[in-house]
């Protein structure tokens, strides 16, 4: 099967059920998206399918078949994404496993609700980060909004 | 298998942007480029100018690459926005009488130590390459080195205003003899603390960039030449053994290249790994998962299957009930105190067993050859590790490479090297070199928990509401597991903790708890259970005598003064900085102001390893029992807080984690194994959870640094569960919280 990676094509043979995350890791070897539960539970694995965030871990490879997969290292070709930005800014990061999860979740929360309100970052963002990082990532998402808005 | 597919339009982007060095430049030294000069073990030099400094000590979050290399920056006078940093491998020698010792420094994170131990060493590092750099300026420009000076990356010669970038000189300043050593009046000269440029201001942090943009390695992320993935099937249950297995299906599995047996810890002695098992080598993670999925394993349960939550509540409380525990300190004549007491107060306090659950699963690289070892992997104590693979493979310590990746947190955990062990094991076993990796269930499975247990606290206090007596009786199995020759009770108290030294008559007990289950550290070992029990039960002895909880606490500790305090942090504490921390989170909180029905504040205050800490909680309760902390308002006095920023992140995170622990953390046990197997069942706090405000201040002024990575953590749950008396009468003296508020 055809999968595209951060613009790259690539043809997968194996377990059409193996999780696109291990596809990722593994055989492709891009290490930057994390695997940390392996049921959905804390968001490490997000990756973008088709602009939209998916949990990689959950997602088995011949779904993601033929879209086109983003992945943290392909979230921008500088490292200057609005949300990478303010992620720097703002000092978020202290282990950092969960934050490439973080980051390509809250990238898509952007798009969608471009000035999100702190209820509906509540309601909508749900990683985990085992460091406790969630006040400078607040105010981490919400300089990101600022910084797309400027952007349009 | 997978292969890359490159359109003709593809491929002339890929080329664009490697040509650009845009793609893959990043970080990395141009194409070309003449080699970095090695000034010391320390400090490289670019010959543009850009510093490359070295990371001793693990980095899992605590900020080591911004903090100790801002220590070597200082005194190099180095130009912050051109330093990088890169994470030494663990280094050892042997001295002149052939004894192990550290290579340059002592390597390792815990008990927060790191930025104490190494804040003199470190700067001496930075000083002898700045050393080096004036004498290679001096013979440049023909003068004596002493008329020179320095701004960040430059060398200056003042008289006559010249000026040379370090990068210029560096390779120079390498080649010159080193600097002579400070016995012979050649000494470096640190600087005085007011000339400091870095040290204790606020900086740019140094990984920030790598991990947005996923490019750090950390253990899972380790990949070398011929390396095989694997992953364990181990026995759950506490002390049992491996009777049988079948690997012929697993070995049909594609992609499945070896399946080797684990051997379990040796009976009665130190760990080594934490169960027996099977492992299953692979060409990938997921080929060794299903691999693992095909093998047929009988184990034998072992001695502990009647064990669980319910029964360790039981004993503990039964043990509480019996006369006296092992007497681990006394002080004065408790019962006499007792005895002569105008009111007496009692209550019970229960902790549970708690999970470090860090976000990387444990795992290890490692390659055994005949006459050498090479072992990557997230390593909080790499000489532990390196200790444990030379007892595993009779190979000489010095044979065994031992190099730290990026940890994926710690918190603990990652002091152990039992996964080290599994790999080295493995890897031996197989012949191949391999990367054991735990999915989340090993992980919840198998862990060094945080000790849980009942405490009981009696006090005596006078006709003007002193306290003149105080027992702390503690029943709790210890966090020394399997180290038979270590005293248990110098785990779950201590002897010289508060109120020792304030209160008149004290007596602490210890009742060692059997418990089959695996236990360790846990960030700020026993005193996040102690400092919940301890200023819980002092905000119910202030409410008692009608005080205000944060005066109680202020005439308990009295004036600043030294205390003798013999355990890890002394040899000696004061009182006085204690105080300092509670009044000042107190008044950025507002503390005695009116608050609004259903609202409270709670303050706790605590002295852990060095570091004193308090947090005022402010919180809200709903008619129904939901809580919801507002905000939280704390105060630190780490000594020198060599890194304000970083210190500031130990706090606010500190507080998540404590906060977390204290709402919803708790690991089970049910019929002698963990029952919480993945992040469904073990709850952790997110977003919406967290504070939404959170106010650090930073009480400078010290002239050494104390450690901040365990301070924050202690007093944070108490400070929300006295909050939440005072929001609505509920004393929860049962953690976690839990649904314990709703009506």
């Amino acid at each position: 099967m055809k999968l595209t990676v951060n613009g790259l094509q690539y043809d997968f043979q194996g377990d059409p059920d193996q999780p696109l995350l291990w596809v990722i890791r593994d055989e492709i070897g891009l290490t930057g998206t994390k695997f940390a539960c392996g049921t959905g539970h804390c968001g490490a694995c997000t990756v973008h399918v088709d602009g939209r965030a998916r949990r990689a871990c959950m997602t088995p490879v011949s779904k993601a078949a033929g879209r086109s997969i983003v992945t943290i290292e392909g979230l921008s070709e500088h490292g200057d994404h609005p949300v990478q930005r303010a992620w720097i800014e703002e000092d978020v990061p202290q282990c950092g496993y969960c934050q490439a999860g973080q980051i390509m979740a809250v990238a898509d929360l952007l798009n969608r609700v471009p000035e999100p309100t702190d209820a509906q970052i509540d309601e909508m963002h749900g990683n985990i980060c085992r460091c406790g990082t969630y006040y400078r990532m607040r105010k981490a998402i919400h300089r990101a909004a600022a910084y797309l808005r400027e952007e349009d | 298998m997978i292969t890359p597919l490159l359109s003709r339009r593809e491929f002339l982007q890929v080329s664009a942007t490697a040509a650009g060095g845009v793609m893959f430049g990043i970080g990395l030294p141009a194409f070309g480029a003449t080699p970095a000069a090695e000034l010391n073990a320390f400090v490289s030099i670019e010959p543009d100018g850009r510093t490359v400094i070295g990371v001793s000590q693990p980095d899992m979050g605590q900020g080591m690459h911004s903090t100790m290399s801002m220590l070597v920056a200082e005194e190099l006078d180095a130009d912050w926005n051109r330093v990088s940093t890169e994470q030494m491998p663990l280094m050892l020698r042997r001295d002149e009488e052939g004894n192990l010792a550290w290579g340059l420094v002592p390597q390792g994170a815990g008990g927060s130590t790191s930025v104490v131990d190494l804040y003199t060493p470190l700067r001496e590092f930075g000083a002898r390459a700045r050393q080096q750099l004036l004498r290679a300026a001096g013979e440049l420009w023909q003068v004596d080195a002493k008329r020179l000076k320095t701004e960040p990356g430059v060398v200056i010669d003042g008289p006559t205003g010249r000026r040379v970038g370090y990068g210029e000189i560096a390779g120079w300043a390498a080649a010159l003899p080193p600097v002579a050593s400070d016995d012979d009046g050649e000494g470096v000269l640190l600087k005085s603390p007011e000339a400091f440029q870095l040290i204790g201001k606020e900086f740019s942090p140094k990984t920030a960039r790598e991990i947005v943009t996923g490019r750090v390695t950390y253990g899972m992320d380790v990949r070398r030449p011929g390396m095989r993935f694997a992953v364990i099937a181990r026995c759950p249950w506490f002390g049992g053994r491996l009777r049988r297995y079948d690997d012929v299906a697993a070995r049909q599995v594609p992609g499945v290249t070896d399946v080797v047996e684990l051997p379990g810890p040796p009976d009665d002695a130190h760990y080594t790994t934490m169960a027996p098992g099977v492992a299953v080598l692979a060409t990938s993670t997921w080929a060794a998962m299903k691999g693992r999925e095909a093998l047929e394993i009988e184990w034998d349960k072992g001695p502990h299957t009647s064990e669980s939550t319910a029964s360790l509540d039981r004993d503990c409380q039964a043990a509480l009930d019996a006369e006296q525990g092992q007497v681990v300190q006394h002080v004065g004549d408790f019962d006499a105190g007792l005895t002569s007491a105008a009111t007496r107060f009692t209550a019970r306090y229960r902790l549970p067993y708690v999970h470090h659950a860090t976000m990387e699963p444990q795992n290890c690289f490692a390659h055994v050859e005949e006459d050498s070892c090479l072992v990557i992997g997230p390593m909080q104590m790499p000489a532990s590790a390196s200790r444990l693979v030379s007892q595993l493979t009779g190979l000489d310590r010095l044979a065994i490479d031992v190099r730290m990746t990026r940890l994926g947190g710690g918190f603990g955990r990652r002091l152990t090297s039992d996964y080290v062990a599994e790999a080295v094991l493995v890897s031996k076993a197989a012949g191949v070199p391999v990367l054991v990796n735990w999915t989340r269930e090993d992980d919840m499975a198998h862990d060094f928990l945080r000790p849980g247990g009942w405490h009981e606290l009696t006090a005596g206090l006078d006709e003007d509401g002193k306290v003149v007596a105080w027992r702390h009786r503690v029943a709790s199995p210890s966090k020394y597991y399997r180290r038979p020759n270590r005293e248990h009770w110098q785990s779950e108290i201590y002897p010289d903790d508060p109120p020792v030294g304030l209160v008149d008559n004290v007596r602490y007990e210890y009742f060692d708890m059997a418990s089959g289950a695996w236990r360790g550290s846990w960030r700020a070992p026993a005193h996040t259970a102690n400092a919940f029990t301890v200023q819980s039960f002092i905000d119910e002895l202030a409410h008692s005598a009608g005080a205000d909880p944060l005066q109680f606490r202020l005439e308990m500790l009295g004036p600043s003064r030294a205390i003798k305090y013999d355990g890890h942090g002394g040899p000696e504490w004061d009182p006085g900085r204690l105080a300092k921390v509670l009044r000042v989170a107190a008044e950025s909180a507002g503390w005695g102001r009116a608050l609004p029905d259903g609202e409270g504040m709670g303050i706790a205050g605590h002295f852990t390893f060095g570091g004193y800490a308090a947090w005022v909680a402010h919180v809200a309760v709903s008619p129904k029992g939901g809580l919801r902390i507002l905000r939280l308002n704390g105060a630190i006095d780490c000594g020198l807080a060599v890194n304000p920023n970083g210190v500031r992140a130990q706090m606010e995170g500190g507080a998540c984690d404590a906060l977390s622990t204290a709402l919803g953390e708790e690991l089970s046990i049910e019929g002698g194994r963990h029952k919480e197997l993945d992040f469904d069942a073990y709850r952790l706090m997110r977003i919406a959870d967290a504070p939404p405000e959170i106010d650090v201040h930073i009480l400078q002024g010290h002239s050494e640094p104390a450690g901040a990575g365990e301070p924050p953590v202690p007093p944070l749950a108490p400070a929300v569960t006295n909050a939440i008396f005072a929001a609505t009468g509920r004393r929860i003296r049962r953690l976690p919280i839990g649904d314990q508020l709703e009506a």
